[in-house]
């Protein structure tokens, strides 16, 4: 049993609104999965039938090899993009009760919370009430509530937003702690460049279905197009790329006289680069020679817009 | 672990320690007693005013009728000018002046006599000089017949019917106006209490709408047990919140009436109906120790223990029925300013019950509109509740009826309860416009 959890062809309808079409999923174990789309594409809806929160039309969710059941809901932790705590209790009570909610005893729950208070350095807003709160400092508390009951499954929807650069690396060091602890994590967010850093696989959702699922490394690979960034030094660049143009496909060129620097791009017909890098080094001297491989950025939208237009 | 506990602990604790809570606790009490105290204390200034008035007789049929009472005397002029004597009223700034002339007969003289007065005379003014009047004319007329005051007395025979049921239970009159009120106490009870805390748990879904703690709580706990858990804990608040307000208030009373020596009946005096010139001459009447004894006794004999059971049966099925509804709504708004629309229809059945109640139950406990209103479940708290003090089966409510109607409540609470909290289910994750009625009963088949 490798998958934390599995969704098989699962559907949800709101009216006539189709929010999830036929969306079968696998997140592996101890892995963060990233779950990206653009917005409306069925993420919420997903993550909240996960949460039981709401209950497929049809399908199947299995968490751990079994139905998903009421009772698997202590051993997943869910911080949604929509979050606040109730303004005018105490921190250290809400976060009491919150927990207790998640099946922890008083006494457990406590002791937890008095490690990652001082763990998260907050020790002090025990007895402050939320209102007196920034807006970061109770996404801390939030932060804190969401993975205190040790899930294994940890769900979390853009848990950046509200943060500063600093406070983000901190929660960003934690997501990847909880990680090497074993813990299984859903990333949903939009912001491609936590994606790059943090998720090990992703699947993308449009307009209710999956489009695209996998090993993050993977999918690069496959949606590498043999494009070539060159650097070399030569003086006698203009004949130089007329020969190289003959003989490949060159874009975008630009030559430094002053430093006898051409750079271009290069497109292969295969990933193969062994012949041209031969041909070149009998020409001139090779400065650098690089492979461009798409950012999940670049992979989000290419995707995304040859499935139609997007909205 | 069962949730549903720590839930209701929470919202009773975050609601009895709201601040507005606590100075509504313990102010209200305060507030009512004073407004009472205020009555009692204005109501026995105004007996207190002594009113004078004066008159001028110059008609031998009037001598010694004008008695002096406890709020009216009377000061006699004679042998000035009518224009004189009205003079002399305004100057001494008295009430008022009756001038009552000289004529060879009665009939005249109580045509032409005038009460004369600076402002519109006072009701009760007129009410005593009238019934002198009258009284002087009736015995005048008596005398004219032959007839003597003892024979007429002996005449006037004021009736009233003996009432009992089948059972042979004998009731006296009345009795079943003061039952009706005190099942209306109840109902009233019953109406407040939904309409207050009904609010309550509206406002306390919304605060967890506006604040988005929502989606965390909804990830951990059933929306229906936290919907149960806010509907529980606010009414435990507000029994709390009762409680105190009933404890406090009566001891404030009692302390208030003990320092400033008001009667409280007194404030009753009011609704008390004259009888008129035939007080005097109405043959002897049970004394009012005597009828006060036999309504004790009627009150006493009124089925408190099954009455109370009743109360909560319906009381904690309507409460739950209509703090459903409300939790609904809280969930299908944003804020509250957009719950008017939606919080209507809920009032509505709620003040027909209370008005077909004291219109209609009150003079025919078993009429057709009383059996229906207290059937039709979304009534039936409040208006079966004041038919129950007759009693249950022969006299009272035949027990098919009791039976149906809480069949029915039942019935109702299960769907009302599965249908808001569906409504409650959805709309608690819905930001953004007002839905309208169409919208929530679209919400009923996701």
């Amino acid at each position: 049993m490798n998958n934390i959890l599995v969704t098989k062809e699962v559907t949800k309808k709101f009216g006539e609104h189709i929010a999830l079409d036929k969306v079968s999923l696998e997140i592996p174990k101890n892995s963060i999965y990233g779950l990206l789309g653009p917005n409306g594409a069925g993420k919420t809806t997903l993550i909240r039938i996960i949460n039981q929160i709401m209950f497929p039309d049809k399908g199947e969710v299995l968490f751990n090899g079994e139905t998903l059941k009421p009772h698997h809901i202590a051993q997943i932790g869910y911080l949604p993009e929509e979050r606040g705590l109730y303004k005018s209790m105490k921190v250290g009570e809400q976060a009491l009760y919150l927990a207790q909610l998640k099946g922890l005893s008083k006494a457990e729950a406590k002791r937890r919370l008095k490690f990652w208070f001082e763990r998260l350095e907050i020790g002090d807003w025990w007895n402050k009430k939320i209102q007196e709160l920034s807006k970061g400092m109770a996404q801390k508390i939030q932060f804190i509530v969401t993975v205190l009951h040790e899930p294994k499954l940890l769900i979390f929807d853009e848990p950046f937003s509200g943060f500063d650069p600093i406070n983000a690396n901190i929660i960003k060091d934690e997501i990847l702690k909880l990680k090497a602890n074993g813990t299984s994590i859903i990333f949903s967010t939009h912001r491609m460049e936590s994606v790059e850093e943090l998720c090990d696989y992703i699947a993308l959702l449009h307009r209710s279905e999956k489009i695209l699922d996998g090993k993050l490394s993977d999918i690069k690979k496959a949606y590498k197009n043999n494009i070539f960034n060159v650097g070399i030094e030569t003086q006698n660049a203009d004949a130089l790329l007329k020969e190289l143009a003959n003989k490949f496909q060159i874009s975008s060129s630009r030559y430094n006289a002053n430093e006898n620097q051409l750079d271009f791009t290069l497109q292969l017909p295969t990933s193969d680069s062994r012949e041209v890098l031969t041909y070149l080094s009998t020409k001139a001297n090779i400065n650098h020679f690089v492979e461009t491989i798409p950012s999940a950025n670049d992979i989000f939208i290419q995707t995304v817009q040859s499935k139609g237009s997007y909205e | 672990m069962n949730k549903l506990p720590l839930i209701i602990k929470r919202e009773y604790l975050a609601k009895v320690r709201n601040k507005s809570f606590v100075v509504m606790t313990f102010l209200s009490p305060i507030l009512m007693v004073g407004m009472v105290v205020l009555i009692a204390y204005l109501t026995k200034i105004n007996d207190n005013e002594k009113r004078v008035i004066c008159i001028l007789n110059e008609s031998d049929f009037f001598s010694n009728e004008f008695v002096i009472t406890k709020s009216t005397s009377y000061v006699n002029f004679s042998d000035i000018s009518l224009e004189a004597a009205k003079d002399s009223t305004a100057k001494m700034g008295y009430y008022g002046l009756l001038y009552i002339p000289d004529e060879s007969d009665l009939e005249k003289v109580t045509e032409r006599s005038f009460l004369y007065t600076k402002e519109a005379p006072n009701t009760s003014v007129l009410d005593k000089i009238e019934d002198i009047f009258q009284e002087r004319l009736q015995q005048q007329r008596l005398q004219e017949m032959g007839v003597s005051a003892k024979d007429f007395s002996a005449m006037d025979n004021r009736f009233e019917i003996n009432i009992a049921t089948f059972a042979g239970e004998t009731n006296i009159k009345g009795i079943n106006e003061i039952k009706a009120l005190i099942g209306g106490g109840f109902g009233y009870l019953i109406m407040m209490f939904i309409i207050i805390y009904g609010g309550f748990v509206m406002r306390s879904v919304i605060e967890e709408k506006t604040s988005r703690i929502i989606e965390v709580i909804i990830s951990s706990v059933k929306p229906f047990q936290l919907m149960l858990g806010k509907i529980i804990g606010t009414s435990l608040a507000g029994i709390t919140q009762f409680a105190i307000w009933i404890v406090s208030a009566s001891l404030l009373l009692l302390i208030a009436f003990s320092i400033f020596d008001i009667d409280p009946s007194a404030l009753n005096s009011n609704s008390q109906i004259t009888t008129g010139m035939g007080a005097n001459m109405a043959p002897p009447l049970p004394t009012a120790d005597q009828t006060m004894q036999l309504y004790a006794q009627e009150l006493f004999n009124i089925p408190w223990a099954m009455l109370i059971t009743f109360f909560l049966v319906y009381f904690i099925l309507g409460y739950l029925i209509y703090s459903s509804i409300y939790a609904a709504i809280g969930a299908a708004v944003d804020n509250e300013t957009d719950t008017q629309q939606f919080i209507f229809p809920i009032i509505l059945p709620l003040m027909l019950a209370i008005y077909v109640g004291f219109f209609s139950v009150f003079g025919n406990p078993h009429g057709p509109i009383a059996v229906g209103f207290s059937l039709f479940p979304l009534t039936s708290p409040i208006v079966m509740l004041m038919r129950l003090p007759g009693g249950i089966g022969e006299g009272g409510v035949p027990i098919w009826e009791l039976v149906t109607s809480i069949l029915l409540l039942i019935i109702t609470f299960i769907g009302i309860v599965w249908l808001a909290s569906k409504i409650y289910r959805v709309g608690i994750l819905m930001y953004g416009k007002k839905p309208t009625y169409k919208e929530l009963f679209k919400w009923l088949k996701y």
